[in-house]
């Protein structure tokens, strides 16, 4: 069956309707094809067998079929996070995220490759090697969730699942040119998505239409009590939202988000479609964040802090890779470890012990969780004027392979507009808004906490008016 | 704050890494660079601002004090690295 690729949700639906066993044959074909360009997945398989799916018709995504990003774990499945201490692993669980894409009847054709531990921006932090972007296989796909964005810009998939913790789907779908949304943190469940920073994490998902990122979000979204910060609130229907248009809505456009380091280029495509936006009915509001620039400094100390405890549970003896011939208990765990783990993860965990450590952790830790407060006011003064605050999603468009892999600090600082929205705990999305040196570029969007409804008015009735989101890159094999 | 070596290799004790020297060189720069980073944050009065723990500043809730684990002994037997009578294997802890 041919003419799927690019397809959205409703396109699948009816090729599904056609001939189900065909196209999700065609579904497999395309993720398998993908791997010699783009090494996007790191188990290019689908975790049930394809049979058991082409009898079957129930659930809200009965047979569409999706990339699942390798932190998630699913029973019997291997779910290795991008890293070597996990490359063996297979989960005896189903997370949450996994049981409920299950239950809807969505079809998982592989594991999608990301950074280790979702720690990292390009993908090149993969035990499993980079992912590419399938704009210009010589640049980087963003990340960490960099196999979800490539797959669903290569048009293999209509969605793929990614989860943010500083920018983790929205920077990579920036970079490949398609739609990542971030909920609220609490709204999905955690339990069994492999823990970064807990209370910065959260599950999200890659499509190429909001309107898709909602379909999917209304499956994942929900109170799960295995998960101690689920949230309980009345469902909302988010596809519904995104009928209701822009007109009216306030959009808040803050000065910080176009700091000296955003790209001129990138900055001109967010405004022209700010003004589309204004066009369409929307009222643009000059807002403030003025503890914007202190984002990037508090979340590398709250981020790594996070990460060196919960890290701290691989230690060679209860699962994960053991070192062999080790001369101690203390051997054991230091070399297993250190076998395990990637440079940059070990990097974060060395920052996080020591911003933790006795006579520091005022200084650093507590300091950083003060300002973590000042930056979440910043934005709840904002929203007491607009309904969505926009301005671009990165400062510059996907860079090449290699060029900032010797340079952390670099890939640091280009967080700056993401991970305020993760300090927060607020929803956020990216849209294709334009291209600068044929790349893609994102205009973020970003809503109060629970204000998911807002953002797919936005973001929908965005794509309603522009065409960004139809471009594809030229077709794989 | 500047980390030397010496304070490399405490960090790394604690958090129970083994370093190689190429290792080390390189994490004594890179750790110094992103601690002169974040020294950024030393220059805000943060005097009466409670810290932030949680987005939603939430406290966890309690469930209904009844048993919902199952038994799945075997099956996280079965993804440990050593494994003998139900119990896992270490290296010898006491001599």
């Amino acid at each position: 069956m041919s003419g799927l690729r690019f397809a959205d949700i409703d396109g699948w639906r009816a090729a599904l309707a056609t001939d189900r066993a065909a196209a999700l044959a065609e579904a497999v074909r395309m993720a398998t094809a993908s791997q010699t360009e783009l090494n996007a997945l790191i188990t290019p398989a689908p975790i049930t067998p394809i049979a058991d799916h082409v009898g079957s018709g129930i659930g809200d995504l009965a047979g569409i079929p999706y990339a699942h990003k390798d932190l998630f774990c699913s029973e019997g499945v291997r779910a290795t996070a991008g890293s070597r201490m996990l490359a063996e692993f297979i989960s005896p669980y189903d997370a949450t995220v996994s049981a409920r894409l299950n239950a809807a009847g969505a079809v998982c054709i592989g594991k999608a490759n990301m950074d280790e531990f979702a720690m990292g921006s390009s993908n090149e932090n993969s035990a499993f090697g980079p992912v590419r972007n399938p704009w210009n296989v010589e640049r980087v796909p963003g990340g960490s969730s960099g196999g979800s964005a490539a797959l669903v810009a290569a048009g293999v998939v209509p969605f793929a699942t990614g989860s943010d913790t500083g920018g983790s789907v929205r920077q990579p779908a920036a970079f490949c040119g398609v739609t990542g949304f971030k909920p609220t943190y609490g709204r999905v469940s955690r339990y069994g998505m492999i823990a970064f920073a807990s209370s910065l994490d959260q599950a999200g998902v890659i499509a190429r239409h909001a309107r898709d990122c909602a379909q999917v979000l209304n499956v994942l979204a929900g109170f799960d009590p295995k998960d101690a910060t689920s949230v309980e609130r009345p469902t909302e229907d988010f596809v519904a939202a995104c009928a209701r248009g822009v007109r009216g809505m306030r959009i808040g456009v803050a000065k910080e988000l176009y700091s000296a380091g955003v790209r001129s280029e990138v900055a001109e495509c967010t405004r022209r479609a700010l003004t589309k936006l204004e066009q369409a009915g929307a009222v643009l509001v000059d807002i403030q964040l003025p503890r914007l620039p202190l984002s990037v400094p508090a979340y590398y100390v709250i981020a790594p802090a996070e990460a060196s405890s919960n890290l701290a549970r691989y230690d060679g003896v209860r699962y994960g890779h053991r070192a062999e011939h080790a001369r101690d208990l203390n051997d054991l765990y230091s070399r297993s470890r250190s076998e395990g783990f990637g440079d940059e993860v070990k990097r974060r965990i060395l920052v996080g012990t020591f911003v933790l450590s006795a006579g520091y952790y005022d200084a650093y830790y507590l300091r950083a969780q003060r300002i973590r407060r000042l930056i979440a006011e910043d934005f709840a003064r904002a929203f007491a004027k607009v309904d969505v605050i926009a301005g671009p999603t990165t400062p510059d468009v996907a860079f090449t392979l290699g060029e900032k892999s010797n340079d952390p600090l670099a890939m640091y600082a280009a967080d700056i507009n993401t991970v305020a929205v993760n300090l927060a705990g607020l929803p956020a999305m990216s849209l294709p808004c334009g291209f600068v040196d044929d790349l893609p570029v994102g205009l973020q969007l970003i809503g109060p906490a629970w204000g998911e409804t807002q953002l797919f008015a936005a973001g929908h009735g965005y794509q309603q008016i522009s065409d960004w989101h139809q471009k594809t890159p030229r077709v794989l094999s | 704050m500047h980390i030397e070596a010496n304070d490399l290799d405490r960090l790394a004790r604690l958090a129970r890494l083994a370093l190689t020297a190429d290792e080390r060189s390189a994490l004594v720069s890179s750790l110094d660079d992103a601690l002169s980073m974040v020294s950024a944050l030393r220059e805000v009065d943060v005097n009466g601002i409670t810290p932030m723990a949680h987005p939603h500043d939430a406290t966890l809730r309690l469930r209904a004090d009844e048993v919902t684990e199952t038994d799945r002994q075997s099956a996280l037997e079965r993804i440990a690295p050593q494994m003998q009578g139900g119990l896992y294997l270490v290296p010898k802890v006491i001599e």
